[in-house]
């Protein structure tokens, strides 16, 4: 025992059931230790009894500030599991390196803080609608140590001022919601005195039994958090009716020991909030925004008595910039580790970091203990999935809320990958229209059918000729109208006959061209339901032609022997008519040749 | 000057006439393609991505069971959380075509590298059949009138209510891709009758397996198809091109829907398929009797022969048939076909089938809230189709005709009638409009050419004479062509506003406006569902209508005594019965079923009119017509339905009325009115001291509307 002669001077203890943290349990000890043996030490054990280590879910240990000092960041102090030899077995030991030895009669002071869950026992276990919850509390108004103490006490803070009993020591005080044991001086070693204390505690007893919190990167801007909650009411179960009526008359008394809602803190600038379940979008939450924080208020489908369950997924994207940061070539994401939940116990959270794919190198950084693997998720436009980091945890507490950090290596082109792969995708569908569209994909190339088709083709391409040079001797017939309008304003024969000479010539070669498009025509068997219109066509067209030709060659004339504009129109009037009629004709012609 | 540069530039990309047709054609399919399915997004902007309704509850729970376990597993799948306790064959007792085609699609954009949700493929399956209709329709209307008429009925059915009320986001029903399945197969048909070509038989019978894999309506097709091809024999259209074409379809299609085990033999054995026998074999003697009289040139001998032929296969057909009943080899027709027949039918035989609202004969409002202007422009379309008579537009004609009348029958067939109706109505639309074009056209060519040609008193004189004939022809037809725009506009904007106000809300999540104007949602299906999914045992059996059945299996993952497959009427009886007995007698029947849990839908507190107490007469018909003691008047007063002090006796006690309006007469629903003031009927109610002795409850949702009960143990004797 030559180790163990540090004795506590002070020890105060206080129990919080706080109303934040109803189904935990914070107990905060200042110790004040002073060595009392003559060698230096610089380990302090901490001792539990089993019950509480099992609970246990975070335990720190920070040296203590003193009240009213301006507050510097505090250095935790290296807390160990230890395993020392001559101990009672039920005890479970934690060591607390100080930062520097402590010499004989030297003291130093530090905090412990450490926090139990599941620790607060309903009982009765369960209780009706309009019951309220009791809660039994079990601890030693004496610290467990396994050193002498020498000043020690204890203050249980409970939330509310109702109290159903509680155990009676020498020495206990009450105010109000506090209870007081204490002070206790010259405590020896291992002196252990149970107390009970059985109060009112209506608080949200929210247990996360699972939650896997997915933490997707994507370059292009935006951290995505998608968390899939398994919740319980770990209060007392309830029995018998649930009766809405009650519960919408008096909600605070038939319904007391039931929460209704849930809020999360999430970062700032959070957007894309989304609150769902397996069955559908979930409508009742709310979400304010300033730059400080976003805070998500939801409520689940139903209020939440004792031992009711309910599942939901919330989800909401972040800015990249705020939490990606990069040193020394590598990227590390910088994140939250738990939810963004308050007063929530999570049984296990399993928190999934999904890298950008083509990410390598990966490292966590976490300040406690975390099991960890390595999987890949397939996602959107993924070849070789994305690496995931899995992070696990058992009973996680709001204190485990801190930044942790995955580093990591991530090519820049990369980036490109997916947009390339969209792109390229496209192009070759694309392409393989055009191909399409060109190649000729038929069997068998010598089957009447398809001969048929192929002639059919030639023959639409030959009418289609047809079609070209029929209007083009049109237009020239157009500008010889114009031509003859002219004439008609400014009196220029010559220009006029210009541009008969032309036209002349362009139909000359115009009509040579048709030849061998109708001889082939004529010769075409597929063509043989076209021929007679097409042939109809042109002998409308030269008929055209040649009336236009009279009508121009009178105009012409009569201006060469300055008659008066109205004779020349009166005797061209009757060319005129059937001008208009054969232009209809062979226009009606045109139209219908090209619906076949 | 830049002018002409730029068209010179320009010029070898100017597109030729044809090729600008092709290209307008192919983008104005591109929009209504996309029209066609973003139309049908209203649900989802409103609401949020989820599954409408009842049926298609039970679609998702199987396309996700098809996606987990993959498809031989799904076909052998036993499913005990229904139909408690007797089970159901899935596999075998329902149409998979919608789950494999959607878990087709999931598994397509999975290997694609699509990372979505199945929720999402199913809840967009709909709208991306509708827009696969469109194309088809514009296929179809090509085949039977012309490229005009084709993309008009594009456009028309992309739109039509009719259609859409089945097929908005989210309501993933048979229905969804039937309608496509249905109309592709009757495109393809009509195509081969039209080629003769036996590549096009083969496509058509590869239409109806698919569309006999995807839904019941499939008996449609194997019915019209034969009488189609009786109307063109005895019309004297036989061809060569229909032999094939049939034959090829009836062969091929049979022997493929023989291997839904849903449908299985039912092509050779089901009175309901035996048209499509007769006119097959109808159709050989037919050939034969063609053959030997291209071999027989003595006309009278080849009437000899035809008059003995035609004995023999009749007699023989006869006595076919006649044994094939009476040996019970052939079933007779079912009640639902019968129902189709005669619309009184149901209502006297089968309730079951008569309580569903969608069953109802159809009300000429809802033709005109589903049609619009199309039920105009149909008997005009179907005027066109007789003046332009081909194989093509007869059976247009025929579709269009039986598909109306059964349309009148019941609410649902409506859907079955939208096709036809859009393409007649597209062919009615397009051919005025192209009449009137031309009439315009011709007009304004001569107008051109005689401006351009001056003034001259001749040319004037020869336009009035041409004019003269009918002097108001162009100004009647610019009338009549804006006329016609101004109704196909007034058909876009109703199908819209339909679409956006009736057929666009899941039903589900309900909807109302609140005293301030704000939407107020009340979203207590869900809530009541995940209620029983998360703190029942898993091994609960709830009791319930069985229109909710789907939804709590599907939502609440619980076992149900009855769903809306409505297969075992005993079984909805024994509920009906349950809930229409006074309390102790239904706890008997309640623990003999080994049910835990009671779910009633009540709609007093906030109006809500389709509840159980609205539909509490169907459960005591329903369960009078199998067991005696439970009869309808007992619940009536004079004849009449009441819930207040003056109903009947039996009906303030029995257990329906309990569960319902447990401390409902505690409740103020409205401001000046007594408590136990139904809303949904407007009365206070007559019993409201009920106490429950063998039930408890277990839950109530927010807004009321689903209350559960749990069963009690039986007390402890001594």
């Amino acid at each position: 025992m030559k180790s163990f002669r540090f004795c506590f001077l002070m020890l105060t203890i206080a129990i919080l059931a706080s109303p934040a943290l109803s189904d935990l349990v914070l107990s905060k000890v200042d110790r004040r230790v002073e060595n009392a043996g003559p060698e230096k030490e610089s380990l302090v054990l901490l001792a539990f009894p089993e019950q509480q280590a099992k609970n246990m879910a975070y335990l720190m240990a920070t040296p203590h500030e003193g009240k009213g000092k301006v507050k510097n960041p505090v250095v935790a102090l290296p807390v160990e599991a230890a395993n020392p030899k001559d101990m009672p077995a039920a005890l479970t030991f934690y060591s607390v390196s100080l930062p520097k030895g402590l010499a004989e009669g030297d003291s130093f002071t530090f905090d412990v803080l450490a926090v139990f869950t599941h620790a607060l026992r309903p009982i009765p276990e369960q209780i009706t609608q309009a019951d309220i919850q009791l809660v039994l509390y079990q601890d030693s108004a004496h610290y467990l140590s396994p050193y002498a103490v020498k000043v020690q006490s204890l203050s249980v803070k409970l939330p509310d001022s109702r109290i159903e009993s509680y155990t009676k020591l020498e020495n206990t005080k009450i105010h109000g919601s506090e209870i007081k044991y204490g002070p206790y001086e010259n405590l020896p070693s291992f002196s252990y005195s149970p107390i009970a204390v059985h109060f009112e505690s209506n608080l949200p007893f929210a247990v996360a039994q699972e939650l896997v919190r997915e933490i997707e990167i994507s370059h292009w801007g935006n951290v995505q958090v998608t968390e899939h909650y398994k919740l319980i009411h770990g209060g007392a179960q309830s029995k018998g009716e649930f009766s809405r009526l009650d519960f919408l008359a008096r909600p605070n008394v038939r319904g007391a020991s039931a929460f209704r809602y849930l809020v999360a803190n999430l970062p700032p600038r959070a957007h894309s909030v989304y609150y769902r379940d397996e069955i559908g979008n979930i409508s009742t939450s709310h979400l304010r925004g300033d730059s400080k924080k976003t805070e998500l208020l939801i409520e689940p489908r139903y209020p939440m008595f004792g031992g009711w369950r309910t599942a939901f997924t919330i989800g909401y994207g972040l800015p990249l910039q705020d939490f990606l940061y990069e040193s020394d070539g590598k990227r590390f994401l910088n994140i939250t580790f738990s939810s963004p939940m308050v007063e929530l116990v999570i049984d296990a959270l399993i928190v999934k970091v999904v890298l950008p794919e083509g990410s390598s190198d990966i490292s966590v950084a976490a300040s406690f203990p975390v099991e960890q693997w390595q999987e890949t998720k397939i996602s959107h436009l993924d070849i070789d999935g994305r690496p995931v980091v899995v992070l696990k945890k058992t009973n996680v507490v709001p204190q485990h809320n801190q930044f942790f950090q995955v580093y990591y290596h991530f090519s820049q082109l990369s980036m490109l990958r997916e947009p390339l792969m969209l792109i390229s995708g496209f192009f070759f569908f694309f392409v393989a229209c055009i191909v399409y569209m060109h190649a000729d994909i038929s069997i068998s190339k010598s089957s009447a059918s398809y001969l048929a088709k192929q002639q059919w083709e030639e023959v639409q391409a030959v009418i289609q000729q047809v079609q070209n040079i029929i209007s083009r001797c049109l237009t020239t017939h157009d500008n010889l109208e114009a031509s003859l309008r002219d004439l008609s304003r400014t009196g220029n024969i010559q220009a006029c006959k210009a541009a008969r000479k032309a036209a002349d010539g362009l139909l000359k070669e115009l009509s040579k061209e048709l030849k061998p498009l109708l001889t082939f025509l004529q010769s075409s068997p597929s063509a043989a339901q076209v021929l007679p219109k097409v042939e109809e066509l042109v002998a409308k067209e030269r008929e055209l032609q040649e009336k236009v030709m009279v009508k121009h060659s009178t105009v012409v004339d009569g201006y060469e022997k300055k008659l008066g504009a109205r004779d020349i129109e009166n005797r061209v009037a009757l060319q005129q008519q059937k001008l208009t009629a054969l232009r209809q004709e062979v226009d009606d012609l045109l139209e219908f040749i090209d619906e076949i | 000057m830049s002018n002409s540069y730029t068209s010179d530039i320009l010029k070898p990309f100017k597109l030729k006439t044809k090729q600008q047709e092709l290209l307008i054609r192919v983008l104005i399919l591109c929009l209504v393609y996309i029209l066609a399915f973003i139309t049908r997004l209203f649900s989802v902007l409103r609401y949020e991505s989820m599954i409408h309704e009842f049926d298609p509850y039970f679609n998702y729970r199987t396309t996700l069971y098809v996606t987990q376990h993959g498809f031989y597993d799904f076909w052998n799948w036993f499913d005990y959380e229904s139909w408690y306790p007797l089970g159901r064959i899935v596999g075998g007792t329902l149409y998979p075509g919608l789950m494999v085609t959607a878990a087709l699609i999931y598994r397509l954009l999975h290997f694609l590298r699509f990372a979505v949700h199945i929720r999402e493929v199913c809840v967009l399956t709909a709208p991306f059949f509708a827009s696969n209709t469109t194309l088809v329709a514009y296929f179809f209307g090509k085949e039977i009138w012309d490229s005009g008429a084709g993309l008009v009925a594009a456009i028309l059915i992309a739109v039509c209510p009719g259609y859409i009320s089945r097929s908005v986001a989210g309501s993933y029903d048979n229905e969804g891709v039937a309608i496509f399945a249905l109309l592709f197969t009757f495109y393809l048909f009509v195509k081969a009758v039209n080629t003769g070509s036996l590549a096009w038989g083969l496509a058509s019978a590869f239409g109806y397996f698919y569309m006999v894999s995807a839904w019941g309506g499939y008996v449609f097709i194997i019915n019209l198809i034969p009488l189609y091809v009786l109307v063109l024999l005895i019309t004297g259209r036989y061809s060569m091109r229909l032999y094939v074409a049939y034959n090829c379809l009836y062969i091929l299609g049979m022997l493929l829907a023989m291997q839904i085990r849903f449908v299985g033999f039912q092509h050779v054995q089901s009175g309901e398929h035996m048209a499509a026998m007769g006119v097959f074999f109808l159709m050989q003697v037919f050939y034969f009797l063609d053959w030997v009289k291209h071999m027989l040139s003595d006309t009278n001998l080849f009437q000899e022969f035809l008059r003995i032929t035609v004995t023999c296969a009749v007699a023989v057909g006869g006595i076919a048939l006649g044994v094939g009943m009476a040996s019970g080899y052939i079933s007779p027709w079912t009640g639902r076909f019968y129902s189709l027949l005669d619309p009184t039918y149901a209502k006297d035989h089968i309730p079951i089938i008569a309580s569903v609202s969608e069953h109802q004969p159809t009300a000429w409002s809802s033709f005109m809230f589903d049609f619009h202007i199309l039920l105009f422009l149909f008997p005009a379309g179907l005027y066109f189709c007789f003046k332009r008579l081909s194989d093509a537009t007869i059976f247009i004609v025929m579709y269009g005709l039986t598909s109306m009348y059964f349309a009148g029958v019941m609410v649902r067939l409506i859907l079955v009638a939208t096709p036809a109706v859009c393409l007649i109505s597209a062919i009615a639309v397009s051919a005025t409009v192209k009449n009137l074009t031309v009439l315009l056209r011709s007009k304004t060519k001569v107008a051109q050419i005689g401006s351009t040609k001056g003034t001259s008193s001749a040319k004037a004189s020869s336009k009035a004479s041409l004019d003269q004939s009918q002097p108001f022809q162009k100004n009647g037809a610019m009338a009549l062509l804006f006329g016609a725009f101004y109704l196909l506009s007034r058909y876009a904007t109703h199908c819209t506003w339909v679409t956006s106000e009736a057929y666009s809300s899941p039903s589900i999540v309900l909807a109302a406006r609140g005293a301030h104007g704000n939407r107020v949602i009340f979203d207590d299906y869900r809530e009541a569902y995940f209620w029983l999914r998360q703190n029942t045992p898993l091994d609960a059996k709830v009791m319930s209508w069985w229109d909710y059945g789907y939804q709590i299996t599907a939502m609440g993952n619980r076992t149900v005594i009855v769903d809306n497959n409505t297969w075992n009427n005993t079984h909805i009886a024994t509920v009906g019965r349950a809930m229409s007995s006074y309390e102790d007698e239904a706890y008997e029947i309640i623990r003999s079923l080994d049910v835990d849990y009671v779910l009633v839908v009540f709609g007093g507190v906030t109006g809500y009119s389709s509840d159980d107490i609205n539909k509490f007469l169907w459960m005591v018909r329903i369960g009078g017509g199998v067991f005696p003691v439970i009869k309808e008047p007992d619940y009536l007063v004079n004849g009449e339905y009441r819930i207040d002090k003056g109903a009947a006796p039996k009906m303030l006690n029995c257990l329906m009325y309990k569960l319902s309006y447990y401390r409902f007469g505690e409740m103020m629903t409205e401001y000046g009115k007594p408590p136990g003031y139904d809303r949904a009927r407007g009365v206070e109610i007559g019993n409201k001291d009920i106490k429950l002795e063998h039930l408890e409850e277990a839950f109530t949702t927010s807004n009321w509307i689903v209350r559960i009960y749990k069963v009690k143990p039986p007390n402890n004797r001594w």
